[in-house]
């Protein structure tokens, strides 16, 4: 059987997520989101792709091996917090400052986007092969 | 007063969704009622939300709804399929 209906609403509508994820993600700090949550709703996209594709379609879509992802996050995060020690102030200090940029005028720059980053990753890659796992052995 | 009472409605309007998933006498009845009470837990947090005069509590009603799709289209293959996910489509 054919579910075109639900390939096309898919097709609209994870871009719609994907989109949300990274406005969750830069909307943290300040407001409701951040890394974890970003990511969770990236997971949640690319499971509702492992849902109506199968997984090896989705494994040529996004040819990332989800394991890398959670290392890559995990480095992310530790470098961030032990960068500090290089400046002779305690673990996991963070830094920030006021600069305008061209088209967003005044905006703080801070490092906890760093960490968020690996959060983020670190969301993706454990939500992604959990699932993955589970999902395979049927 | 009204924002009161429709949040009262609507949670009446959860207590039967929560006896038709309960008592539901197949698993189709049951899905409908668990995409319904994520419909409802939407409107009940932008009533909420009015409620407050914030506007912190929209993205929540993105996400709810966004969660409630992605269930319910699993949901839909389980009882289609019989899987969530396919290793590989064989139609």
């Amino acid at each position: 059987m054919n579910n075109v209906i639900l390939r096309t609403i898919t097709a609209v509508v994870v871009p719609i997520i994907a989109l949300f994820s990274i406005q969750l993600f830069f909307a943290g700090h300040y407001y409701p989101g951040g890394g974890f949550i970003g990511g969770l709703m990236a997971a949640g996209a690319i499971v509702l792709l492992l849902i109506v594709f199968d997984i090896r379609t989705v494994r040529k879509m996004i040819p990332i091996n989800y394991q890398w992802l959670i290392g890559t996050g995990l480095l992310f995060a530790v470098g961030t917090s032990a960068g500090s020690l290089l400046f002779n102030v305690p673990f996991l200090t963070h830094a920030y400052r006021y600069v305008h940029l061209p088209l967003l005028g005044k905006t703080s720059l801070h490092t906890a986007v760093l960490f968020d980053t690996g959060v983020y990753l670190v969301v993706v890659g454990i939500t992604l092969v959990i699932i993955e796992t589970i999902g395979e052995s049927d | 007063m009204v924002l009161t009472i429709s949040l009262v409605i609507l949670s009446l309007a959860m207590l039967g969704f929560l006896y038709r998933v309960i008592k539901g006498p197949s698993v189709a009845d049951r899905v409908m009622a668990l995409d319904a009470m994520g419909i409802t837990l939407a409107g009940m947090v932008a009533v909420v939300s009015v409620l407050l005069k914030t506007s912190a509590f929209l993205d929540v009603i993105l996400l709810i709804g966004i969660l409630a799709f992605v269930g319910t289209v699993a949901f839909a293959k389980f009882l289609e399929r019989g899987v969530v996910i396919e290793r590989e489509r064989n139609r």
